[in-house]
This record gives C-alpha cells, sequence and structure tokens, in this order.
C-alpha cells in the first residue's frame, strides 16, 4: 500500500514527521541526527534529567534543532533513571514547545518498553533506535509489527543472535536476513527501514580494527544497492574514539569519515556538528594521514597518523564568532538580514557602505532597504513574521532613513519614491493612539509614506490635511463610544467637501456592524472597516491598485449586504418599555443583607504611588492583544503559532517595565471615595456627601466661593431593555445599591487612577530615536499598569477602605478573573456605556483638581492611561452588558439628566435599538 | 477477505456523504425529556445535548435524518456516534452504554441504507461508523503550568476506541470514519485499535480519515502541517484521507490541494457551512456551497464529498446534483 506521492513506482523515500514533514530524497543529501539529548552520550543532559532540570533539558533540544539538527534523538537509558518516565515526561515537554517539535524524533533505547512509553506520546512519525535479530526471529517480529503499527519507522541494528557484525560478511549478511523478513513477512515498509552497519573506532592499533571504516562504507553500499529503498546510517563520532582529547585529529576523522560514508550511501546519521571539521578545510597533510587510516592504505597508516597527530597537539583551535557568520555575507543580504531579524548594531556601517556603492543616496533607500523591507513584507503578510517584529525591523529601518536623510538633503534632487500616502488620525475628543500608531508603522514598513495627524483630531483639520497633502487614504482611529460619532459626522462632512478618499475605520469599539449600518451609507465612496493591522497592508494595497474600482464595488457590496443582514436581524429583537423593565428588575432582599459601613467615609488622595506594588497586579493578556498577538497570558508565551514571538515581546516589555519602576519614568495617582447611597426612582443613585470628609479644602479649589458643592450628587443608571426570558431581570447598577425607601442605609464608591503621567514625554523621546517600537511599548505598559492600579486599589478598597472583605485571599490570577465580591464598573464599559456619568464623577471625587486627569470633549481621559468607574460591595453586584434601549428610555433618562433628547440621542447613539 | 462494493463505486464515481447530524436534530428542538424517553427517566445525570443517546431514546427521527440525506442523493451517511467512546460519555456517566450506542446506531443506519439500496440497486448505499476526536488530547496539556501533563493517554484511548470499533462493525457498518481530527495522536490510536480488531477478526473494513485544519495557519490543533498529518496517519492501508469542520469550502480548499497532490490515497472533505458569521450562525446557502464544491470538482481534488456543521439535505442534494456532472478525482492506488 502506498501512502503517498512520494512513494510511487520508483522513489519510496523515507518520510518522518513532526510538527512538518520530512522526506529523506536524494537530494535532501545527509540527515543529521541531532544526538546531545541523549543521557548516554552527553553528561551534562544525564546530570539534566537525574536533577530534573527539564527547562535546560530542553534548551539543549532547542540548541540541536537551532543547530541544524533534522531529527533529534532522545534517550534515557542510564541505570539511576526511571528511564520509561523520563522518556514520556521530556518528549510531552518538548511536544509543548512547536520550535522544538517541528522535528521528527528519534526513540533511542535498548529496552523495548522504553520505546513503546516514547511511540505512544508522539503524533508524529518517529524513528525508533532500534530493533535487531538479537534476541531471535520472533521478538523481533513482534517489534516491528508493533512499531509499523505505532506507524513509526525503524533503525536496525546489524546485529543477531550471535552477536555485533564487525565484519564486511557479517553486516550484509544480518541486514539482508532483516530486511527480508520485515519486507516479506511483517510487510513493513522498506523505505522506512533504515539500517545502521554499526560504525567502530579506526586507529586503535589493534590489527583487527584496520578495516573498520571500509568495511562500513562497502557494507553501506551493498545495502543500498541490493536491499531496495533501505536508507543507512550511524553514530558517526565513535569512529575517532581513540583521539579523545585531540579535537583536530578528532574532527578532521569524523569529517573525512563523513564524507566517505555519505560518498558510499550513508544517507542520515547521528553527528555531534561541534565535533565537525569543514571537509575542504582539513589541512591536506592531516587529511592524507586521516584517509590513509580510513581506507587501510598502509601497513604503518595509524602509527603515521599518531606521529603526526603528537605535532598537532599543542595547536589550539581558534573559535569562530559563529553568531556573527551572517556579517560575512554580501552586503544585501546582511541589510535584509539586519531589517528581518530587528537587529540594530550594524546598520548605520552596512547602509553607509551601501551609500558608498551607490550613486545616490536615495537609491540605498529605494533598493537595498526596499528590498529587505519587501521581504519583511512578505514574511509578514504570509505569517511567518509577527507584529512585534515588524514593529522592530520599522525601527531599524528609520535609523536607517534617518542616516541617510542628511545626504539626501545635501544631493536636493533626491525623494523618496513611496507606494501611496495615508493619512492617520485618532478623532476628536480621543486619546488613544496604540492601534494607529501599529497600523502606522506596518504601513510605513510596505512603503507607505505616513502623515501622521496624532490624537483628537478635529474632523477640519483632518479635510483639510487629506487636501492639502493629497493623501490616498484616510485611516481613523478611536478607542471610546463617543468616538463612533465622531467617524460618523467625519464621512457626513466628507461627502459635504466632494471627497472621494478612501475611509478607513478601526479602534477597538468600532466594528464592521457600526461602519456598515453608520458610516458606510454617509459617504458615496469607500469606507472599509479593519480589526487588525496586518489587513491594513492587504486593504491599502487592494485600495491604490491601478484597477481598484472592482475592489471598491465589492467593498460597497460586501457592506450593503451586511448592513441589511444586520438590520434585519436587529428587528427580530423583542424590547420591553422602561417601565415593565422596571418591574423586573434584580431584586435584592435588603432586610436579609448585611451591609458593612465603609471604615472610612469622604475622599482620599493617593499621590506618590510606588509603581512596583502593581507588577503582581498586570493582566497580560489585554498587552498582548494590543500587539496582534491573540491568546491568554501566560499559554501564549508557549502557544505554536505566536509563543516565540509572544516571549520575545514580553521580555522586551519586562526590560522596560523594570526600567520604568527602577527610574520612575511613569507617576502613579489616584483619588477614591466612600460615601453614603440610595437608589432613589428606579435607576438613580443618590450619594451623600455630607459630613464625610468629602467637603475639600477650598484652598485647592477656589471655584467653591462661588459654586458650592452641593451635599448630593447624583448617578444616573440605564437599565437593560431587551426582553428576558422568564425568571431573568433585565439589570440596572442601581439594583445593587438598596433604595431609599427601603429605610436602608446602603454606600457606594467612585474613583480614578492614573498611571499615565510621563508617558508622553517618554513616547516622544522613543519617537525622537526613531524607535517606534518602544514608543508604542511604553503606551501598552501604561495602560496596563491603569489597569493594575485599578485592580489593586479595588482590592484596597474591598480589604481596608470599606472593609467588606477583610479575610478576601484572592491570587492574581483570582483578581483577573474577577472572582472577588463587589464590581468596580466603568463608565463607557458595556454596563454603563454613559461616559457623561464621568462628569459626575470628576465633581464628586473632584479629579482634575486632585490628580490632574482631565476629560476631553468626547470624555476621553487624559492622560489616556487612566481609569476611573464606581464601587459596588454588595455580593450579588454583577458586571453586565446593557444592550440596546429603546426611545422611552431615552426620553426619560434625557430628562433626568436634564438635557436635549437630541443631545442625549448623541452619548447614547451606540446603545440605541433599531426600533 | 471480500473485498468491500465500496472500491468499486469509488473507482468509477464521486461518492457523497452526508450533512450535519447535529444540525438537523436542533430543529426537533428537543427538550431534556425527549432525551431521556421512558428509559432514561429517572437518570441522575442531565442528558439534554447528548446527541449519540438519540439513537436510543428517538431511534426514529434519527432514522428520519439519515433518510433524507439518503433522499437528498447521498452515498453514504454516517452513524449518530461522533461522541460514542467512554471517554466522551464519561460527561454524562454514560460510559457503560457505548456498546449499545454505537450498535444501535449503525443498525439503525444500516437498515435506512438496505432500504435504499434495495429500491435501487445501481446506486448502493453505504454506512460510515463515525468516530470522533474525544473531548481530550493526547499530545497536548490542558493545564499550562504543567505542559508534560495529559489528561489521557494513548493506551486509554486504544480501548476507548477498541470498543466504540467493535460495536460498530458489530452493527454493521460498511466503512470506519476517523474524523475531525485535531491532535493526530489521538487518531494513532484510534487506527492502532482498528488495526487490532482488524487482526484479531481476520477481517479487513475500509477506513476513511478526516483531519481538521483549525484556522488559517494551515495547521491541525495540535501543530500539524497538512503534509506532516498525512505522514503521520499514512501507515495503515486507508480508503481515503482528507478534512472536515473549522472551514468553510473555500477556506478548507488550498490544504485540500496540497493534500491532494501528495496522497494516493482517495480523498475526502465535509467542510462547513462556510465560516460562523458574528453571531455564531451558519448561512451559507446550498446554492452558495454548490458553487465552490463545483469548484473542487472541476480542479479534481475529490473522490468523497460532503457537509459538517450547518450543512442539511439542502446543501446535500445540491452537492449531489453537481458532483455527477464530473470525474472523480484519479489515484493509482496500489492495495
Amino acid at each position: 500500500m502506498n501512502a503517498t506521492k512520494h512513494q510511487t513506482q520508483n522513489t519510496k523515500y523515507l518520510e518522518l514527521s513532526g510538527l512538518e514533514r520530512l522526506v529523506v530524497t536524494p537530494e535532501s543529501n545527509f540527515i543529521n541526527v541531532g544526538e546531545r539529548t541523549n543521557v548516554t552520550g552527553s553528561r551534562k543532559f544525564l546530570r539534566l534529567i537525574k536533577e530534573e532540570k527539564y527547562d535546560e533539558a530542553l534548551s539543549v533540544a532547542r540548541d540541536q534543532v537551532e543547530g541544524g539538527a533534522q531529527i533529534l534523538d532522545v534517550n534515557m537509558d542510564e541505570g539511576m533513571l526511571d528511564g520509561k518516565t523520563a522518556m514520556i515526561k521530556f518528549l510531552n515537554l518538548i511536544a509543548s514547545e512547536p520550535d522544538i517539535s517541528r522535528i521528527p524524533i528519534m526513540i533511542d533505547s535498548s529496552k523495548w518498553e522504553i520505546i513503546e512509553a516514547g511511540l505512544q506520546v508522539a503524533q508524529g512519525k518517529c524513528v525508533v533506535n532500534s530493533i535487531s535479530l538479537k534476541e531471535g526471529e520472533d521478538e523481533f517480529i513482534r517489534q516491528a509489527k508493533l512499531v509499523k503499527r505505532y506507524g513509526a519507522a525503524v533503525i536496525v541494528m546489524a546485529f543477531d543472535e550471535k552477536g555485533q557484525a564487525d565484519t564486511y560478511e557479517r553486516r550484509i549478511e544480518i541486514c539482508k536476513r532483516s530486511y527480508d523478513i520485515l519486507v516479506n513477512h511483517v510487510h513493513f515498509p522498506p523505505q522506512d527501514i533504515i539500517f545502521d552497519p554499526n560504525i567502530f573506532p579506526v586507529a586503535t592499533g589493534m590489527d583487527e580494527h584496520r578495516l573498520n571504516a571500509l568495511d562500513f562504507f562497502n557494507a553501506t553500499k551493498w545495502i543500498r544497492e541490493n536491499l531496495p529503498y533501505a536508507n543507512v546510517s550511524g553514530g558517526v563520532s565513535n569512529v575517532s574514539f581513540s583521539f579523545r582529547g585531540n579535537s583536530i585529529v578528532r574532527e578532521a576523522i569524523n569529517s573525512a569519515f563523513l564524507y566517505h560514508a555519505i560518498q558510499h550511501g550513508m544517507n542520515l546519521g547521528i553527528v555531534n556538528p561541534t565535533l565537525l571539521e569543514v571537509y575542504d578545510e582539513i589541512p591536506k597533510d592531516l587529511l592524507q594521514h586521516v584517509e590513509d587510516v580510513l581506507f587501510d592504505k598502509h601497513e604503518d597508516a595509524t602509527e603515521r597518523l599518531l606521529d603526526f597527530a603528537e605535532t598537532l597537539k599543542d595547536q589550539k583551535k581558534e573559535d569562530t564568532v559563529k553568531i556573527l557568520e551572517w556579517r560575512s555575507e554580501p552586503l544585501q543580504d546582511r541589510i535584509t538580514h539586519s531589517l528581518v531579524k530587528g537587529i540594530d548594531t550594524f546598520i548605520i556601517e552596512d547602509v553607509e557602505e551601501a551609500r558608498l556603492a551607490s550613486d545616490k543616496p536615495i537609491e540605498v533607500i529605494e533598493g537595498h532597504l526596499m528590498i529587505g523591507m519587501n521581504v519583511v513584507g512578505d514574511l509578514f503578510g504570509s505569517g511567518k513574521m509577527f507584529l512585534p517584529q515588524v514593529v522592530k525591523s520599522a525601527r531599524v529601518m528609520k535609523k536607517a532613513v534617518a542616516y541617510l536623510q542628511p545626504f539626501i538633503e545635501a544631493e536636493k534632487d533626491g525623494k523618496q519614491e513611496f507606494a501611496g500616502k495615508i493619512l492617520m488620525a485618532t478623532v476628536k475628543g480621543d486619546v488613544h493612539d496604540i492601534g494607529k500608531n501599529i497600523v502606522s508603522v506596518v504601513l510605513a514598513c510596505n512603503n507607505y509614506e505616513i502623515i501622521d495627524l496624532g490624537v483628537m483630531v478635529p474632523p477640519e483639520k483632518i479635510i483639510e490635511a487629506a487636501v492639502s497633502e493629497d493623501v490616498d487614504v484616510i485611516g481613523l482611529s478611536g478607542l471610546i463610544t463617543p468616538s463612533l460619532d465622531e467617524m460618523v459626522y467625519l464621512s457626513k462632512a466628507m461627502k459635504k467637501e466632494n471627497l472621494s478618499i478612501p475611509l478607513i475605520i478601526g479602534g477597538a469599539t468600532t466594528s464592521k456592524a457600526h461602519t456598515s449600518v453608520k458610516i458606510a451609507p454617509n459617504y458615496d465612496h469607500t469606507v472599509v472597516h479593519i480589526n487588525d493591522a496586518s489587513r491594513a497592508v492587504t486593504v491599502v494595497g487592494n485600495l491604490l491598485q491601478k484597477d481598484n474600482h472592482i475592489y471598491k464595488e465589492q467593498v460597497r457590496q460586501e457592506y450593503d449586504t451586511f448592513r441589511e443582514q444586520f438590520l434585519n436581524r436587529g428587528k427580530r429583537k423583542e424590547y420591553l418599555s422602561i417601565e415593565a423593565a422596571r418591574k423586573n428588575k434584580y431584586q435584592i432582599d435588603w432586610n436579609t443583607t448585611e451591609i458593612v459601613k465603609p471604615n472610612q467615609l469622604g475622599i482620599q488622595v493617593i499621590n506618590d504611588f510606588n509603581i512596583a506594588n502593581l507588577e503582581a497586579f498586570i493582566d497580560w493578556s489585554p498587552f498582548f492583544r494590543s500587539w496582534d498577538l491573540h491568546g491568554k497570558y501566560p499559554d501564549i508565551l508557549n502557544d505554536e503559532v505566536v509563543g516565540e514571538q509572544a516571549k520575545e515581546l514580553f521580555k522586551d516589555a519586562q526590560a522596560l517595565l523594570n526600567r520604568i519602576i527602577d527610574e520612575q519614568l511613569l507617576t502613579a495617582k489616584a483619588v477614591f471615595g466612600l460615601f453614603p447611597a440610595n437608589t432613589i426612582n428606579d435607576d438613580d443613585i443618590e450619594v451623600s456627601i455630607k459630613g464625610c470628609h468629602a467637603e475639600l479644602d477650598s484652598a485647592s479649589h477656589e471655584e467653591d466661593v462661588i459654586s458650592p458643592r452641593p451635599d448630593t450628587f447624583k448617578f444616573l443608571t440605564l437599565r437593560q431593555q431587551l426582553k428576558k426570558r422568564e425568571g431573568i431581570p433585565n439589570h440596572a447598577l442601581a439594583d445593587f445599591i438598596a433604595p431609599k425607601d427601603s429605610g436602608i442605609q446602603d454606600y457606594i464608591g467612585a474613583f480614578c487612577v492614573t498611571t499615565g503621567f510621563g508617558t508622553q514625554e517618554l513616547a516622544q523621546q522613543f519617537e525622537a530615536d526613531n524607535d517606534d517600537y518602544n514608543s508604542i511599548m511604553i503606551k501598552a505598559l501604561a495602560d496596563r499598569l491603569a489597569e493594575a492600579f485599578a485592580e489593586y486599589l479595588h482590592k484596597d478598597v474591598r480589604t481596608k477602605h470599606w472593609g467588606y472583605a477583610k479575610n478576601e485571599a484572592l491570587t492574581n490570577y483570582d483578581l483577573i478573573k474577577e472572582s472577588y465580591k463587589g464590581i468596580r464598573p466603568a463608565p463607557g464599559y458595556p454596563a454603563c456605556p454613559d461616559h457623561l456619568e464621568k462628569t459626575t464623577l470628576w465633581q464628586l471625587l473632584d479629579v482634575e483638581n486632585q490628580i490632574g486627569v482631565k476629560l476631553t470633549e468626547s470624555l476621553a481621559m487624559w492622560p489616556a492611561a487612566s481609569v476611573s468607574g464606581y464601587y459596588f460591595g454588595h455580593p450579588e453586584a454583577k458586571y453586565f452588558g446593557l444592550g440596546k434601549i429603546t426611545k422611552d428610555q431615552l426620553k426619560d433618562y434625557a430628562q433626568r439628566r436634564g438635557i436635549s433628547e437630541a443631545e442625549a440621542e448623541k452619548w447614547l447613539n451606540p446603545n440605541l435599538s433599531e426600533t | 477477505m471480500p473485498v468491500s462494493k465500496i472500491y468499486k463505486e469509488i473507482s468509477n464515481r464521486i461518492l457523497v456523504l452526508d450533512g450535519a447530524m447535529g444540525t438537523m436534530l436542533q430543529r426537533y428542538n428537543f427538550s431534556e425529556e425527549d432525551f431521556r424517553g421512558e428509559r432514561f427517566k429517572d437518570y441522575p445525570t442531565s442528558l439534554k445535548g447528548n446527541n449519540d443517546l438519540l439513537s436510543l431514546t428517538q431511534p426514529h427521527a434519527i432514522a428520519a435524518i439519515h433518510r433524507l440525506y439518503f433522499e437528498a442523493g447521498a452515498d453514504i451517511v454516517e452513524t449518530n456516534t461522533f461522541s460514542g467512546t467512554t471517554i466522551a460519555m464519561a460527561d454524562y456517566n454514560m460510559e457503560d452504554l457505548v456498546y449499545e450506542l454505537n450498535f444501535e446506531s449503525a443498525k439503525i443506519a444500516k437498515q435506512v441504507a438496505d432500504e435504499f439500496t434495495k429500491a435501487n440497486p445501481q446506486k448502493p448505499r453505504f454506512v460510515a461508523g463515525s468516530i470522533g476526536p474525544t473531548n481530550k488530547t493526547a499530545s497536548m496539556s490542558p493545564d499550562v503550568n504543567k505542559p508534560e501533563y495529559r489528561a489521557i493517554t494513548f493506551e486509554e484511548l486504544r480501548v476507548a476506541y477498541k470498543q466504540q470499533v467493535e460495536a460498530l462493525i458489530d452493527g454493521g457498518v460498511d466503512v470506519l470514519l476517523v474524523e475531525t481530527i485535531f491532535d493526530t495522536l489521538n487518531a494513532k490510536a484510534a487506527l492502532f485499535a482498528i488495526e487490532e480488531v482488524k487482526e484479531e477478526r481476520q477481517i479487513d473494513i475500509p477506513v476513511m480519515v478526516s483531519g481538521t485544519i483549525t484556522d488559517a495557519s494551515g495547521r491541525t490543533l495540535s501543530g500539524q502541517t497538512v503534509e506532516a498529518f498525512l505522514t503521520s496517519i499514512s501507515h495503515i492501508p486507508l480508503l481515503s484521507v482528507g478534512f472536515n469542520c473549522a472551514l468553510g469550502a473555500e477556506q478548507l480548499k488550498p490544504y485540500l490541494q496540497r493534500l491532494s497532490r501528495e496522497t494516493e490515497f482517495y480523498t475526502s472533505a465535509h467542510p462547513n457551512a462556510g465560516l460562523p458569521n458574528a453571531f455564531g450562525e451558519y448561512d451559507q446557502s446550498a446554492k452558495q456551497m454548490q458553487v465552490l464544491i463545483e469548484d473542487y470538482l472541476k480542479d479534481g481534488l475529490i473522490n468523497i464529498i460532503g457537509g459538517c456543521c450547518g450543512t442539511n439535505p439542502e446543501h446535500i442534494k445540491a452537492i449531489a446534483e453537481v458532483v455527477c456532472k464530473y470525474k472523480p478525482r484519479k489515484v493509482s492506488v496500489s492495495v
């Protein structure tokens, strides 16, 4: 039965697999088996396994793969070890390391039970090393059948009941007999048979060893010619065993032996690459002596080699710096290597060399650097590079361009040719720019010129710049919900101005639904929503191609269809009137509820907080997400696809985080308060500051003189209106606070934390240094620290300041999973999407005066790395999503808020149902 | 050993496999009581969602669905045994019922198939015993902090699969279908068990293998490429190798092309009805899927074609309509 096309009539090739496939064809030269993960061959590996240092043992395996091993030999045969357990554990660990398990495993043991244990934990097609006729035919057949059933290839030792083959005749006799049994009796695929005809040491001084190499060569040749499709392998280092301690001679013997063994047909082998000299680089005189021994050319070949070896013993072999091997490659390759690997150490020196060799400095950008960046673009496009790597590449590119700039300007006639011009902006009222910056960097890598207008850009400015700069595409970004309206507004303004520039929409709250329903209909030209940076390149590429009308038409149709489907869908939903929804509110039995009075009522300010305390509270998963690496931390570090990148990114993040902590680069501040509160009129929460240290000293608050602070504040909550199944309530946050008419005094908290002061300055420093990577990194980290601070403070409030959870003992993992009692919802998020609530929070806590965090006109917080919200302490309080609300609640809300319906509609737009 | 009739059929034409069982069962909207039936009225575990159990409690519904697919033009239907191992049934404390579930499911399907074959002997119908991946993985750890840990061993899988295979064969299936393979090691345990049963009973039964490429990375969940997957399961004689689930026909095509180029086995595909939309539903119509499948046929990629999640008899009918216009993919199998 033939399995794959590599096994047709005349060509049956050995095929193996790890996560990837390995086909051993005549063209694949010689398959190198890594042998350092073998306790019998490596003292270091044995020690690591004995001491259960599996992490280090894994890095031994990784070094083998990185060093070019195509199969990994694993051997745990040691008297002091439980070989079976060690084999299972190590192979299981390898399976979770995709960079190692990429290649097939060779399960190496003299004990069948260890081999079988190994076969049971490897998903790929392995090699069993080894079976033989040593214990007789029955056992040989039994094992071979099982090997076949487990789906592995097999190494057959030239060994039989009488012993190990040590002559040419014995080698071919045993191999022939084994082959016939396997092929004719077991029906073992012949291409899956690998013979090991025994490599024995040469130059031992004993006469019976003189033919050791030659017999091996000849037996190999015979096997390859007479046993169809069978392969030959061997442990090479053994041949030079008698020259241990003389590495020059030893390496020469290994290389020369390997060279000739391959010539004779050996196509796999276990070789320690560090014990191997390049055949062509063996000094001619030494090579002559070695080959005389291998081919038994003279009676006294061994003595001559020994004498010659004495003269070499003192020479120390120079350690060439292997890591920098790529530095000796041609100029273009070096530049490409620097760009692909994101190495900036040599880029200036290489670019200078390129400049001197070019007619004009601009040619270095258009030639050398763009060739390299195209490689980066291709790798990214095909999923072989990940976002953080690309941003690093961009950093190298920017450094190179910055170096060339003065030369280009001096010439005055060179101008870089770009593939297109893209305007990027975070819309008015919004300060979030991590995603926008990432997309800018990725597009810049693909040779687009980026006009970045920054954050909080008013629509007039966007349109003006788009026209004056004659851009090809406008990219809009925003994170908070009011930004969605800004985008709608801009699309209308663009139509008014008769623009036809394609509009790209991106950012956390944006969606294809919103884009197709609310934005696209306003603008007669292309509007596309993009949810990750990698798609930006494709979309922009399509938009800027010559015949782009087809693509544009496709996009429009796609969005039209999507809109129709979406709208039809919306109509199917049923909503309750706000009265009915209020009747179906979440019921808490206040008579049996124990309400804990906060230990300290009133406002407290934390002005100088040590950021080091926050490290343990960081939820890293969103950090990776901001770099388009998707997966949960810490699993993501071992993810099969993005794991390597995630690790790298995490390392860089840790480095910057340590700097932030050590050099106190960011300032963390917080203001929070705990107050008596009760629900009134179903959905409002009345907060009283009377007599609870919330009056604030007037010194810091001069306006007080003119408008004294009221005694009470009112939080307005919104209620779910979607019709629920019976027994499921329509939630509003107000349900978690005792109603005033119950006569029970309840409490609520409010907070604002920031870790954003210092971020902008640092980001600017990095940008000035052409280091977008760290500029994005510092913002992403500041965001995480703000969330961590919110988590930290919430815990402090629960356990100390409010004190309702004094005995809480939760790990950071539990915190991220939010397994604690009570919630801290934030305005702008699903439970309370109303951003206007922030104005109440700001008044209540006097946030801006106390810690300096400001609100923009769209009510985004500045600095961006800030979090604000409420504290609800009731054990049944939980997060929920408001979902859509209908007109009646909108009307009611506008009255409660004291604003016009139109104004209310503007703020709550994303949550208004279509009906 | 008699050579299965299916070899003759598959060498002449493209065979049509059925579509989703789950999608069809949803239409019945069975309640907890319906799932329990009289027999499991007082069973201590909640049973709603145990679709395999319906072969015992709602056998007519299962037979009716098989019938709909045969009427739509399917040559092969899959037994309602996707979760029919002690491992998957542990969720419902129903390990003891595994033999019966598989045996009865096979019988139901076989009976319907025989009706159709009798009515039209020119188009013999076949039953494939569906062998799912179980809900545990042998080559991945469920615990990130213990990468060396495994929730299931090869040996446990082998024993469980062997029981399922024996019951399916006893119930009369024509083919075994090891499908939705997200971890190749699980599949290798199933193939190991099948080989054991074949040897012990001195029988031959055609085996289909169908892997799952989980996303655009082009790999199985356990990380293998198309080629590595193929190499890892090609050590035993197979009727066909292919892919199903996770992707729609369009997304699956590049992987099918690679597979088709590389294997000398017959090829199969049963893709989903497109990718799920933003609301988790499959909305690719029969007509849309037909166009995509016709693309496979034009390129000669396929010997067996059907549907997975989201497909229904309309999809299968549309596929069957277009299939008869094309020649099967050519292979030179040397059995």
